[in-house]
């Protein structure tokens, strides 16, 4: 629990405070973006390398333009007119105290079973990629599976679109 | 001799950081160097603009700035002059906190490149273990960077030029990485410093550089293709293309913050051949084992030049690509053979040494190539235009 990790948990919890307060819903997108970017540097903090780039590319390079096209080309980046809180905020705020509650009762209770600070394994980009083809080859290829399917999707999707407006 | 020739520049810094006392040492190496670079790469940019702009006017058969200094040479102090010196016009409409943050985000990401590219023996900033990885999350930045600019402006010129730069980016990205997958595949390895070792060993004289094999002469062919698509460079510059859309997401930025981005494009420019000289081209090695005792750093901003000479040169040749055969060139032509290019790259692995191995792959290569051409090429339609309407 240093300095560092108190900084990179700050930055992370002010990104997703501001993403949900702001009113502009792109400012709430590039927040967003920095609750990721805080993410990415508590992987670094922890000397896992790869997932930490790999968050940066995916999350920051693909995911956050994902989201910022999707606001764009909808209508969603005009502010409602009755305002962004719902009106059932104390109902909300219950279940998301009562998921808390439930979250820290089973990380608390773990925490005794850790076994002494050991110092970090340091895994490198090989090892990952052989569990990834050695031990964990079928989460893999479902993984692969899930995304051609997707892409498979979306250009059916847009393909129909096409015809159906012909 | 040759040898601190060669370590010039990690002896000097040894000597520089030797005055202070030792705890302070690693941290005034690692500022030194990164002053170093921040100072360094921009000089060089003030020397490629000019190299451009009389490149451009050569090849299309004007002169070039021919007025401040000998040829020119002091153009790029007037306009850095200039570009300080103009004022900084901010749209009323536009939101300024984004405005002023997107070119900043820009420059930082672009300059967080160059730390991880090997400019000569022992010359790396920080050598990690997934150095190539780092880069491309860098490069991704700069994506969100260009959609900040461009959402910003509160201008429908600025908007579409985003909207296409990051779809260009975000297309181009798939094809840069896929043809960099293959150098990783063959070495075993993503830190860059040991792409380039592997390349510098020498038979009969030659290199052992990747481009000398097919599927590294494909991936290099690609990564250039790709290289010029993300940084927006001609002839994949619609996004920014003046006959176009103004100056597409860069329009409301003047004076400095124009400079800034102007700057970005160039220092990604740079970092990019980089990587590509470092990927393919063997980095910091020389092409021929009896000129080995040429210094490595100079072999390496050579054939950075090299790739900048031919930036400027495919620029004034070569017409601009359309959005939409942008795209279609991307996911329909370069990505298929992309991923043939990494099936060849296990196949030559796997065949072993000898020459039968150059031919199955070379000829599997340029059948494909023929034949996915050939393919694309049926569906033009060559006679009245049909138009698509957005719905």
């Amino acid at each position: 629990m240093s300095f560092v990790f108190y900084l990179l948990a700050a930055l992370t919890v002010a990104g997703g405070l501001a993403a949900v307060l702001l009113k502009n819903t792109v400012h709430c997108a590039l927040a967003l973006t920095v609750a990721f970017a805080g993410l990415a540097f508590l992987y670094l903090n922890l000397d896992a390398q790869f997932a930490g780039f790999a968050q940066i590319l995916v999350y920051i390079g693909a995911v956050a333009i994902l989201v910022v096209f999707a606001i764009l080309l909808t209508k969603g980046s005009e502010t409602p007119k009755d305002g962004v809180f719902s009106k059932t905020w104390l109902a909300g705020l219950a279940v998301a105290a009562g998921v808390f509650a439930v979250l820290g009762w089973a990380v608390l209770q773990t925490a005794p079973m850790l076994p002494k600070a050991t110092p970090a394994p340091a895994v490198t980009v090989g090892q990952i990629g052989n569990a990834l083809v050695d031990r964990y080859v079928l989460p893999l290829e479902i993984v692969a599976v899930l995304l051609t399917v997707a892409l498979i999707g979306a250009v059916i999707v847009a393909l129909h679109e096409k015809e159906g407006t012909r | 001799m040759i040898d601190r020739l060669d370590q010039i520049f990690v002896l000097l810094r040894q000597w520089v950081v030797g005055f202070l006392p030792a705890s302070w040492q690693t941290a005034a190496a690692v500022v030194l160097s990164v002053v170093v670079i921040v100072a360094f790469f921009p000089a060089l940019f003030a020397l490629t603009v000019w190299m451009e702009r009389k490149g451009l006017g050569r090849i299309q058969n004007r002169l070039g700035p021919n007025r401040v200094g000998p040829f020119g040479l002091l153009q790029p102090i007037a306009d850095g002059i200039k570009s300080l010196t103009k004022e900084d016009i901010v749209p009323l409409s536009a939101d300024a906190a984004v405005h002023l943050l997107a070119p900043l985000m820009l420059v930082v990401a672009v300059f967080m490149g160059f730390a991880v590219l090997p400019m000569g023996r022992n010359m790396v900033l920080v050598d990690m273990d997934a150095g190539l990885l780092f880069y491309f999350a860098m490069g991704a930045s700069t994506e969100v960077a260009v959609f900040m600019a461009g959402w910003s402006s509160r201008n429908k010129y600025s908007l579409l030029g985003a909207m296409r730069a990051v779809a260009q980016m975000i297309s181009y990205e798939v094809v840069l990485l896929l043809s960099s997958v293959v150098v990783v595949m063959m070495t075993g390895s993503l830190s860059l410093t040991k792409i380039v070792e592997a390349q510098n060993h020498y038979t009969w004289g030659l290199p052992h550089w990747y481009i000398f094999t097919p599927w590294g002469l494909a991936g290099f062919v690609m990564y250039a293709i790709a290289a010029t698509a993300e940084t927006n460079r001609s002839p994949f510059d619609l996004p920014e293309g003046e006959s176009e859309l103004v100056a597409g997401y860069h329009t409301e930025y003047s004076g400095f913050k124009f400079a800034l981005f102007f700057l970005g494009e160039y220092l990604a420019m740079f970092s990019i051949s980089g990587l590509g000289a470092t990927l393919f081209l063997g980095g910091w090695s020389a092409p021929f084992s009896f000129l080995s005792w040429v210094p490595s750093w100079i072999w390496f901003f050579s054939k950075l030049m090299l790739s900048i000479f031919v930036f400027i040169w495919m620029r004034g040749t070569l017409p601009r690509l359309r959005q939409d055969q942008l795209m279609n060139f991307a996911w329909k032509f370069i990505l298929p053979l992309c991923l043939l290019n990494v099936f060849v790259a296990a196949l030559w692995r796997f065949m072993g040494e000898g020459w039968p191995r150059w031919v199955v792959c070379s000829a599997i290569l340029v059948v494909a190539y023929v034949v996915v051409g050939r393919i694309e090429m049926r569906s033009e339609h060559f006679g009245p235009r049909r138009y698509r309407y957005a719905e």
